[in-house]
């Protein structure tokens, strides 16, 4: 395949939309497309922690089963949530073969899994393409200072971390790549509040305040992520602290430097303002 | 009844009693056969109106299967069992409030419980109707309002995919709820009705009525034969 098979999530197809938009239009531009699936189907979003669990791994096991029956082995996905339960499941296939067996005794409707499907988070892909990056990188980010923020999901567990779990740099790289300056913060391997957002914000709205309170002391001027509840926690929580920090895709701020449209409609705080004060933006 | 020679009977049983039926009977006409009424869930014996969805247990099978009474021959050894009507909880809406353009994902707010689909597929296995119900929900989970109405447009509301539901999600009345958001906000609506009332009300066709009324039947039928249709668009 010419590009990359994409497995999207069903948050891409709507609060996230601006992150779907983005990262389609910098891997565009980078000459290796991603390709949606056929068929996928929620991956339940959260890994589930139940003793007696295997009913929640019917659905990441369908989705990579779909990516199987496609033909190809390697499967990219943007969400952070989406990355975490997808290869977990994928792990547990491989490390526990009879529960392997006994979905695919379920899934009767479907061909076996094999387990060799290979799940990736798009920044993965990113970080060996250094390079092209930087050809197409028309519109330096000159003079931006972002603070990278990585969460929990691509981290933790160890086992499926797609970088360092307690010095990930990923975003780091890529940023400077793209010209920006660094801010580094400390929390940005800290927990956002997460589902808290739903019944409990008085905890998101804390760890938020703590995580975003870092970035702006230290001079940030955005901050970059990929997870799109993080983007919502940090995004929306903030201004209970009265911060007003645009919370950006890292894979917009990719696209700001390729000199591509770029939408950003789905933000709290419009980043459009920070952006044309910074001349990235005319 | 007195046994014809001619007819083979089998064995059912109806909540644990036996009653020997003729062979190619419905479940439905198998049941009054034995001699039962039906008040409620049976409507139009035609396998259209989704009213007399029933569960049952072949010979030696421990799974149960389900299907609508009045389209499915009765088995030699099958049980049936009487089966409550579906009366599934459906959310109340206004038709005017609901643009798609307006909402990240209406059909989600509406029943959140579709979060907790685990792509089982046992409501698609359910479907008497052959539609992919997980696929439909799964659909509406990523606020594709289009392809959950296409996907569900054959549902009968029999309501079989939520009763084997283990998330305790409402199929078919999220479907039908999509199927009329498309109606309402994503269709092309058609501008033939609102010409064709500005001609009546411009008395467009008051002479012609006037003609036709005046007529004889045969030459009216005569002109109705010969009547010209339109193409849509």
């Amino acid at each position: 395949m010419e590009g990359y098979l994409y497995y999207p999530g069903c948050t891409l197809k709507t609060k996230a939309s601006d992150y779907e938009k983005s990262a389609m239009a910098v891997m565009e531009a980078l000459g290796k497309p991603l390709v949606e699936m056929d068929d996928w189907y929620c991956c339940g979003a959260v890994q589930s922690l139940t003793t007696d669990d295997l009913m929640h791994q019917i659905a990441p096991v369908r989705t990579m089963c779909c990516a199987q029956e496609q033909g190809e082995t390697e499967l990219v996905t943007l969400c952070d949530m989406c990355y975490n339960v997808l290869k977990q499941a994928n792990l547990r296939m491989r490390e526990k073969p009879q529960d392997l067996e006994t979905l695919n005794e379920f899934l009767d409707e479907d061909p076996d899994y094999r387990g060799e499907v290979e799940v990736f988070h798009l920044f993965e892909i990113l970080r060996k393409m250094g390079r092209e990056i930087s050809k197409k990188t028309v519109k330096p980010l000159d003079g931006l200072r972002i603070s990278p923020y990585y969460g929990c999901m691509l981290l933790r567990p160890t086992e499926i971390a797609m970088d360092d779990t307690e010095n990930p740099k990923v975003m780091e790289e890529l940023l400077e790549v793209l010209g920006a300056q660094v801010i580094d913060n400390p929390k940005r391997t800290e927990c956002c509040g997460s589902y808290h957002t739903v019944n409990r914000s008085d905890i998101v709205e804390k760890r938020v305040k703590a995580i975003v309170a870092r970035a702006v002391d230290d001079g940030a001027d955005a901050i970059a992520l990929s997870c799109p509840l993080c983007q919502f926690n940090l995004d929306y929580h903030q201004r209970s602290a009265g911060y007003d920090i645009p919370v950006l895709y890292l894979t917009e701020l990719m696209a700001l430097a390729f000199g591509l449209e770029v939408g950003m409609e789905k933000h709290w705080i419009d980043p459009k303002k920070m952006l044309k004060e910074k001349k990235i933006l005319e | 009844m007195a046994e014809n020679k001619d007819e083979k009977m089998i064995d059912i049983y109806v909540m644990g009693r036996m009653y020997r039926v003729p062979e190619g009977l419905t479940i439905m006409t198998a049941l009054e056969y034995a001699g039962y009424k039906y008040v409620r869930g049976c409507g139009c014996r035609g396998g259209f109106c989704g009213a007399c969805s029933t569960v049952f247990r072949t010979k030696n099978e421990y799974k149960l299967r389900m299907d609508l009474a009045c389209q499915t021959a009765v088995e030699d050894g099958m049980f049936l069992v009487q089966l409550p009507f579906v009366p599934a909880v459906r959310t109340v809406f206004q038709i005017d409030k609901v643009d798609p353009e307006e909402h990240d994902n209406i059909l989600l707010e509406h029943y959140p419980e579709i979060a907790r689909c685990v792509s089982c597929n046992t409501c698609t296995k359910a479907c008497p109707q052959d539609i992919e119900v997980m696929d439909y929900v799964q659909a509406a989970l990523r606020g594709d309002i289009d392809r959950t109405a296409k996907l569900s447009f054959d549902c009968i509301q029999c309501g079989l995919c939520s009763i084997r539901c283990p998330a305790d999600i409402k199929h078919y009345h999220l479907a039908q709820e999509a199927r009329r958001i498309k109606g309402r906000y994503i269709d092309i609506h058609s501008q033939q009705l609102a010409h064709r009332i500005g001609e009546l009300h411009d008395g467009v066709y008051e002479e012609k009525m006037k003609e036709y009324v005046s007529m004889k039947k045969e030459d009216i039928k005569k002109v109705y034969d010969k009547r010209e249709f339109h193409k849509e668009g």
